[in-house]
């Protein structure tokens, strides 16, 4: 199922890796934020919503990182090049990812950076939309998103073009270790 | 016809930005929708779609009072009107309550169709249009030209004179580029906004949600940075449970854009928090706008099932020419066509309802299983009824309706058509007949009709009977047609009875919605061919009329109440098959042999919309010629409109020039020197277009070829 989640995802654009540690993920994440220059300037934040990996991880690691902010405001993360967040579920039929987004700082760390990563119990991976249905009740889960790949549009002579409103680039991160809903 | 509407379509037929772009469109998406739905089971997903909307449809009033229950439970304001102008109050009270100078919206035509930007701009609010097809033409001043893709009809070039002038600086049309320029002016907006307004997907009367798909992320900014969000939802989006949600969620993507899921699904079941702490202001007004009334009647509440996803439009041949704005200013298309005729009136649709030339391509992709051909007939049928038949139809139907005079005028009209006429066709006509023979050439009318040259044929005395219905392509201008059938049925030790008393199939009335005349069409045919009660068989060769024989009659009497007449009218449809179908069987039972080892070279097939669609007999054909010896090419498109529709060619002579060009196309691609079909209107069209292009593709009835096939003995 993993293997048909990764593979319906990349082909809509999005990055994925898989780790089975926490310390690992972690370690993807800073070099990544390296690579991408987060620094304290304007446009080269990273911003990261709460979340059960963040509460699990080594505090130490993060808290080096210049430009990394968890206190998360729109002006923040409008400036931010990378937003972190951990979805809850994923659909391994169409390469979706479902997070209960009913907190805004995950909505604004998913929409406003030109980069998303999200990440991923590899366990939550699920067969399809209706097999998810089980999982949630959106009496209490006010708002609820799926994200399948980067922001997209074609609106002009229909040439597709990823990146409009919001992030161009998608990066899934699954850890093993996460566990999971199911 | 209204003047301007001609000229509409003058102009749009002629803009080659939008011809190219829809037409690039509509091909590439023909593929890329197939793709999207491999594995899935099309017709189970549609069925499943029509019946939950359904049921909702007939269950409305409990489903809002359901939704507006459990949304308020959840912490929205619910506010429920018939009226658009109640809505467009209602939210202009929330923007003054909340002192909103700056509203920011995602994509929705509910409230294109109540026209809400004008009106809360005149009030002195900011409204800007995010999604970025709808801010191109919110810049152009312009209305959408299609449901899904607003700014279909604009090149990159005009787009980005468009950006160039609202940024003050000259852009280039690179797309990324311009795509980027829209991302960081319309930030700046989502930012600031004070209210963010919303249309729905689906609306969940169980849970009190509401879902919206989008692929650019606008919706998600929309209803996530202002601290008041209002969505506005046609009352058709309701569906009862949450589970609904996955069979759309299945197919809008897929039939919309071609894709297994957009980039967004956005569910919203209640107020969430704010950055600050607070609570989100959410109202939802459910809209109705006639919606109810649609729901209560007994034909066009099937257009309650629609989902919005416009594949009706992406496959129209008609609106690939054409475009949405010809269709008028809020929805287009096929399903446009009836909203418009509802959630207007229907007099808004009396030209437009005229552009739908009756193929059937929308029906058979509609995942809403919505008959919209059928439902456009019913538009027509009830405009007629409120406003009677125009002049000049009416004398033409008196005309048809009565075979021995309609019989002297067309010889007649051959005789005075001489001048023009060039061997076996009329290449030009004068004056305002001119149209007619622009792009495509006129069979001459046959010096006999069919029924004169049935009487000189000598048939053998054969135990079994058949009645032949020519129809009249047949019996005035193609009656060689007639003469090789009556050749194949002998063969096959079937004798051919030809009831003089056959008149025209009605199918020219109904398609101009003149049911009654139909009707009397359809009683006088059914009195002449069922006559010979022996008979096995009442064999037609035109699609069309084996249609009228095989549905339309029994529809037609039921459209306007002569239910008496149905039985009779069954008696005649279980009798009628066409041509292709009983050869076929004929040749599979070994009462016909064709002849073996034949190497007849190439030949492609053109499927004719009536023979495809309604009676689903595309098959036959291609085994017979397959087996009689012709190599099968298939053509681009196969199943695609000629554009000859009968008396459309007539009526709208530009679109109908413009199908047959691509059609005409598609047919020299293959390269096939030869190309056959099972409609002599079909034939008339396209042999027409091929004789005024000057090709030498022969173009000929599927009964012309097997007849010099077949076996002797």
């Amino acid at each position: 199922m993993y293997d048909q989640f990764r593979t319906k995802a990349e082909g809509v654009s999005a990055e994925v890796h898989r780790f089975q540690t926490q310390t690992e993920a972690m370690d993807f994440i800073l070099e990544f934020m390296k690579q991408e220059n987060v620094s304290d300037t304007p446009n080269q934040y990273a911003v990261w919503a709460q979340c059960p990996f963040l509460e699990q991880a080594d505090k130490g690691k993060v808290s080096d990182v210049n430009g990394l902010y968890f206190d998360i405001n729109r002006e923040r993360a409008n400036q931010a090049r990378v937003g972190i967040s951990q979805v809850d579920w994923a659909l391994a039929d169409t390469g979706t990812l479902v997070q209960d987004a009913s907190a805004i700082d995950k909505r604004l760390v998913s929409t406003l950076p030109s980069i998303h990563i999200a990440l991923l119990p590899s366990s939550a991976v699920l067969p399809d939309m209706a097999s998810w249905l089980s999982c949630v009740n959106p009496k209490n889960t006010g708002y609820i998103s799926m994200i399948t790949g980067p922001s997209r549009t074609a609106d002009i002579e229909r040439v597709l073009t990823i990146g409009v409103h919001g992030p161009e680039r998608l990066v899934i991160v699954c850890v093993d270790e996460l566990g999971g809903d199911n | 016809m209204q003047q301007e509407f001609k000229q509409s379509i003058d102009k749009a037929i002629h803009n080659k930005n939008l011809t190219g772009a829809l037409g690039k469109f509509s091909e590439a998406y023909k593929v890329n929708r197939a793709k999207a739905y491999e594995g899935i089971d099309f017709e189970a997903l549609r069925s499943t779609i029509a019946e939950r909307k359904g049921y909702a449809a007939a269950h409305v009033d409990e489903l809002c009072a359901t939704f507006k229950k459990n949304a308020e439970a959840n912490g929205a304001k619910v506010f429920q009107t018939k009226d658009p102008a109640a809505v467009r109050d209602y939210i202009l009270q929330v923007a003054k309550e909340n002192n909103v100078k700056t509203v920011v919206k995602s994509k929705s035509m509910a409230t294109e169709e109540i026209h809400l930007n004008p009106f809360l701009e005149k009030e002195g609010i900011d409204v800007g249009e995010t999604d970025l097809g709808e801010w191109i033409i919110q810049l152009a001043g312009q209305t959408p030209s299609h449901m899904v893709m607003p700014a279909i009809h604009l090149t990159k070039e005009e787009v980005s004179d468009l950006f160039s002038k609202e940024i003050d600086e000259r852009l280039t049309s690179d797309i990324p580029r311009l795509v980027k320029v829209a991302r960081e002016q319309l930030r700046e907006k989502f930012l600031q906004a004070d209210m963010g307004i919303s249309g729905a997907n689906i609306a969940v009367a169980e849970t009190g949600s509401i879902v919206i798909v989008t692929n650019e992320g606008n919706a998600r900014l929309v209803t996530s940075l202002p601290k008041i969000h209002i969505a506005v939802v046609g009352i058709e989006k309701l569906v009862e449970s949450f589970s609904d949600i996955v069979p759309i969620l299945r197919a809008l993507p897929r039939s919309a854009t071609a894709q297994l899921l957009t980039s967004y699904v956005t569910m919203i079941s209640g107020q969430t928090p704010n950055e600050e702490g607070s609570m989100k202001n959410l109202h939802i007004v459910l809209m109705d706008n006639r919606r109810t009334e649609m729901a209560s009647d007994p034909v066009f509440k099937e257009a309650m099932q629609c989902i919005r996803c416009a594949s009706c439009l992406n496959v129209c041949p008609i609106f690939r020419l054409v475009g949405g704005h010809v269709f008028g200013k809020v929805y287009t298309g096929g399903i446009g066509t009836i909203l418009t005729a509802w959630y207007d009136e229907m007099k808004s649709s009396e030209d437009i309802q005229g552009l739908c030339i009756q193929c059937g391509a929308c029906k058979d992709v509609c995942p809403g299983k919505i008959d919209i051909p059928g439902l456009i007939m019913e538009i027509r049928r009830r405009l007629v009824k409120e406003q009677g038949i125009p002049m000049l139809q009416k004398s033409i139907f008196a005309v048809v309706n009565n075979r021995r005079l309609f019989h002297s005028m067309l010889r007649a009209a051959s005789v005075a058509g001489k001048p023009f006429t060039k061997g076996k066709f009329i290449r030009h006509l004068p004056l305002f007949l001119a149209d007619l023979t622009d792009g495509r050439s006129l069979p001459a009318i046959a010096p006999k009709p069919f029924r004169d040259v049935f009487q000189k044929i000598k048939q053998p005395s054969l135990p079994e009977k058949a009645v032949f219905y020519a129809g009249c392509l047949i019996d005035f201008a193609y009656p060689e047609m007639g003469t090789a059938i009556v050749e194949i049925l002998n063969k096959a030790g079937i004798e051919v009875v030809f009831p003089e008393k056959q008149t025209c199939c009605g199918a020219p009335a109904r398609y101009n919605g003149a049911y009654e005349v139909a009707a009397k069409n359809a009683e006088d045919n059914i009195e002449a061919l069922l006559e010979q009660s022996d008979a096995t068989y009442v064999i037609s060769a035109c699609p069309t009329c084996t249609v009228a024989l095989d549905h339309e009659f029994i529809q037609t009497f039921e459209s306007i109440g002569k239910t008496e007449n149905v039985p009779r009218a069954k008696e005649l449809a279980a009798k009628t098959i066409d041509f292709s179908t009983l050869v076929k069987k004929l040749v599979d039972e070994g009462r016909l042999t064709l002849k073996e080892g034949q190497q007849l070279g190439k030949i492609t097939y053109h499927d004719s919309c009536h023979l495809k669609r309604t009676l689903k007999a595309d098959q036959p054909p291609r085994e017979l010629l397959t087996k009689a010896g012709y190599e099968m090419e298939e053509m681009f498109e196969c199943d695609t409109c000629c554009g000859m529709g009968g008396s459309y060619s007539l009526k709208l002579p530009e679109i109908s020039g413009s199908i047959l060009t691509r059609k005409l196309t598609n047919i020299k691609n293959t390269g096939a020197p030869l190309v056959a079909m099972d409609c002599p209107g079909c034939v008339m069209q396209i042999r027409g277009g091929m004789d005024q292009d000057g090709s030498d593709i022969a173009v000929c009835h599927t009964a012309e070829l097997i007849a010099k096939r077949l076996k002797d003995d």
